[in-house]
């Protein structure tokens, strides 16, 4: 059924959407204050199962782009993605019926819910890519057919670019990472205009509801003295992600970061507190693999998250600092994001990393 | 020799020590000016262990005076938050997220202008000046008395804080400004936010600054005087009257580093229970656990390392309100000595329940003989509960904690803490942040750009590591006892030669000469 989301569970869901950010996508808490300041003015939210789509509707997707670092510092005007949407409506002819996440991971978990809240259409509970991944074409809406473009990019200035590269979704990623880099390494969209009926061939569903529980779990773990990583496993083993588990506990010893083509690129070495252990892991916004000495313990698309050894509270990769103490917390990927589609547009080799994809639950059982 | 003071909302804590012996310990009553109870500290100190004042090598101060004025919303000086970056940032004004009490504490009000630059050095839009002077006229006209000023990406390029304090100072004369750059790192609304609380402070911080020096100098001691901060390394008063936002969590940092110093247990929770608040945080190694995510100061998100402690409007000066019963979070404070029953006034306190209960031997317990039994009975349990579950709340598992108790309002803790454990109380524990204080390190910071080329990273972090253990060395640190306490690198991205900010800090034990 259409059901509206109460303010009381934004917190939970900010919380669940950094986890499945896997490191990346953002620290949420900026779209939190944005999506709480419209529901206090008010507004509602209606949430929708894919399968309550219309066959025919219009769904839009909508995001922000560009490095979270930047949107930490150049907080948005506010009106952004709304504009964006708007813009690619026009373009079309038509108006949407729903919008959709294009990534449930980090503080694009919030900016369709701003989108939602402000124009008051239903938002999807879904996405295109069940975590948090750097670029556009990596989402299972393209993998399994829809095109991307047209997409409408806007920033804070109220400037728009349409791009129309027609199905080929990776020119559509190079092209609006450029105007992204020149609009000031951040930017807000709307794209992957589909059908209702695409969105239940392509979407994950039930990611929204998913990044809550998992919230929601970390919340009542602490507040009820359980271990908040045994029973976040819990918690996935029930889901289509059916697979959580704990790598490695100790201290961040070294984080380089470097920014480059509208990114931030580097790794951080995690070493447990006699120093026997050394994990480095390897990101671009989202950590995409982990490994001890040369050997793989985890990769892309499955998450590789770094949770606060005490609380389980998640850390991004912008918010990794030398001598925090952390757990390495890794998580399988539903079926949908496992296929050799799937795997050709977001698996190690897509990152340019020299591995094959191992289901991480494998990787941690050889050990 | 040196003196450790810890000046608390309500008792002004001294510690004499010689090497890892405490020789003299006195508490006195804080007063309304703070110094005057640091000279009362002194005097009393000097009558109890009798040393040549001419002998003190050198003075630390921790002070939560300057917390504890955010945490009850006083002593806050008007203030304004002008922040540069239009037409980003409109979505999320200064003070977002801040409990609504506090934005009516400072009585906030904000001020967006243009300004601020893109991540790649560009400006957003340039600065204006037409727009600051109305802002300038309408802070007047306002009586606002202390601006603070955001610019996005000012960690990067400082230029436009910079030039708007200019104009601002120069229609403002006598307005307190803090410049966001100064004060915190990437993050616009938890620097920005650090920054509003500081210039918040700034009146209060050069009324208590401007006594400190003269006081101890008066007390015949000529000797460095420092000021405890966050991370529990020393900075010089002059430091601490520009940042007074500094100071926020030394009061923590130093009664745990105390506590381990006096228990020697290095893994434990410890409970520090003042005149105003119960701090409550984990001790692992002898350092204090360091909160891994954001960390809120009285309900505002900042981005200090800090302690991860959870603080409690609980301690000896809390008032009891008895209909309907309700245990702080105000307190008499420094006012303990003329408004609680047992001295005489007429305001019911958590002091005059411990000693009702025959807990504690202050002031005259005939004047709270009248007080009723179950009322007593009831605040005790309340108080039990209520640190309890603080606790239990920082704990990080559910088995048995060791508890130690510390800090002059440690009398009002049970002997045992329901469900968490017994509670040790070491030798000295009233005094343990002013030893916390005596003890606390000298660090040396190292903060600048670096151009990174391929393969060089690991050479400049290796050097900027190298000099600001330097600099720790040169302000007074043993050698061998320097480590580094921190690394920042801020990656400028989309400018040649990837652009760095590397900021270092190294701190270690102060060697006292003289």
């Amino acid at each position: 059924m259409p059901r509206e989301l109460p303010i009381d569970d934004l917190p939970d869901l900010a919380r669940g959407a950094a986890l499945l950010g896997a490191g990346g996508g953002g620290d949420p808490y900026i779209g939190l204050l944005l999506v709480r300041a419209e529901l206090e003015r008010g507004a509602t939210i209606t949430l929708l199962d894919p399968d309550e789509v219309d066959d025919d509707a219009l769904v839009v997707a909508s995001a922000f782009m560009g490095a979270p670092t930047v949107v930490i510092e150049k907080i948005p005007g506010g009106d952004e993605p709304v504009q964006a949407l708007r813009s690619l409506e026009r373009h079309l002819g038509r108006a949407a019926d729903a919008i959709i996440p294009m990534e449930c991971g980090g503080l694009n978990s919030m900016i369709p819910l701003l989108v939602a809240a402000r124009t008051g259409l239903p938002m999807v509970d879904g996405d295109g890519m069940g975590r948090a991944f750097p670029e556009l074409q990596m989402e299972t809406f393209g993998v399994y057919g829809v095109s991307g473009s047209p997409i409408a990019i806007c920033n804070e200035r109220g400037h728009t670019a349409l791009l129309d590269t027609g199905p080929d979704n990776h020119s559509m990623e190079w092209y609006a990472r450029a105007v992204t880099v020149r609009m000031g390494g951040v930017a807000y969209i709307a794209e992957y205009p589909m059908t209702g009926a695409q969105v239940k061939r392509t979407a994950i569903p039930g990611t929204s509801s998913l990044a809550l529980a998992l919230g929601r779990v970390i919340r009542l773990a602490h507040d009820e003295h359980r271990d908040p990583f045994e029973a976040l496993a819990g918690c996935l083993a029930t889901t289509i992600y059916r697979f959580g588990h704990s790598l490695l506990e100790g201290k961040v010893v070294d984080v380089e970061r470097r920014s480059a083509d509208g990114f931030v690129r580097g790794s951080a070495r995690i070493a447990t507190f006699d120093g026997g252990r050394t994990v480095e892991l390897t990101f671009q916004n989202e950590h995409l693999m982990a490994r001890e000495g040369g050997r793989l313990l985890a990769v892309a698309p499955d998450l590789i998250t770094v949770l606060d050894a005490e609380t389980a509270f998640p850390i991004t990769t912008e918010a990794l600092r030398y001598g925090q103490r952390v757990r390495i917390f890794v998580i399988g990927t539903p079926e949908i994001m496992r296929t050799p589609e799937a795997l050709a547009v977001f698996g190690p080799r897509a990152f340019g990393l020299d591995a094959d994809w191992t289901p991480v639950e494998e990787l941690v059982r050889i050990r | 020799m040196r003196i450790g003071i810890d000046v608390g909302g309500t008792n002004t804590d001294a510690a004499l020590i010689d090497g890892r012996t405490v020789l003299a310990e006195t508490k006195t009553a804080t007063t309304e000016d703070v110094t005057s109870g640091i000279a009362d500290a002194l005097a009393a100190l000097r009558a109890a262990a009798g040393h040549d004042p001419a002998s003190v090598q050198g003075v630390m101060i921790g002070t939560t005076h300057f917390v504890n004025a955010l945490v009850e919303g006083r002593d806050l000086a008007p203030t304004a938050a002008v922040r540069l970056g239009l037409p980003a940032t409109r979505a999320l004004p200064p003070m977002s997220g801040w409990p609504e009490r506090l934005v009516r504490a400072v009585r906030g009000r904000s001020y967006l202008c243009h300004g601020g630059h893109e991540i790649d050095g560009r400006t957003i839009s340039p600065l204006r000046r037409d727009e600051l002077e109305r802002a300038a006229e309408d802070i007047r006209r306002r009586g606002l008395r202390a601006v603070a000023v955001s610019s996005v990406y000012s960690p990067v390029n400082a230029e436009f804080e910079i030039e708007a304090a200019e104009i601002l100072g120069a229609l403002l004369p006598g307005v307190t400004i803090s410049l966001s750059h100064l004060i915190g790192r990437m993050g616009l609304l938890e620097r920005e936010n650090a920054t509003v609380v500081n210039a918040a402070l700034g009146e209060l911080a050069v009324r208590i600054c401007a006594g400190l020096g003269a006081t101890v100098a008066a007390a015949g001691i000529d000797a460095p005087l420092y000021l405890s901060q966050n991370d529990g390394t020393l900075m010089d008063v002059e430091h601490a009257r520009r940042f007074p936002v500094s100071t926020f969590a030394s009061g923590p940092t130093n009664s745990m580093r105390g506590a381990a110093f006096l228990s020697g247990s290095g893994d434990c929770a410890v409970v520090d229970v003042g005149g105003t608040t119960t701090d409550v945080g984990m001790l692992r190694n002898g350092f204090p656990h360091e909160a891994g995510t954001e960390i809120s100061v009285a309900g505002i998100r900042t981005n200090f390392r800090m302690p991860d402690v959870l603080s409690i409007g609980l301690g000896g000066g809390s008032r009891v309100r008895t209909d309907p019963l309700r245990i702080g979070p105000d307190s008499v404070g420094y006012r303990l000595t003329r408004e609680a029953l047992v001295f005489g006034g007429d305001t019911l306190t958590c002091t005059d329940v411990a000693v009702a209960a025959g807990m504690a031997d202050i002031g005259d317990a005939r004047l709270v003989r009248g007080l009723d039994p179950e009322l007593v009975a009831v605040v005790r349990e309340r108080i039990g509960e209520s640190i309890g579950a603080a606790v239990d709340r920082v704990r990080t598992s559910g088995a048995t904690t060791t508890v130690v108790a510390v800090g002059g309002g440690s009398i009002l803790v049970p002997d045992t803490l329901a469900g968490v454990g017994r509670v040790h109380r070491p030798e000295h524990h009233a005094t343990a942040n002013a030893i916390g204080a005596a003890t606390a390190q000298i660090g040396g910071e190292v903060d600048r750009m670096c151009s990174v080329g391929p393969g060089q990273r690991q050479r400049l972090l290796d050097e900027a590591k190298q000099e600001a253990v330097g600099k720790a060395v040169a302000a007074g640190a043993a050698p061998g006892s320097v480590q580094i306490v921190d690394v920042d690198e801020v990656p400028l991205a989309y400018l040649p030669g990837n652009a760095t900010r590397i900021r270092v800090k190294a701190a270690g034990d102060l060697v006292l000469t003289g």
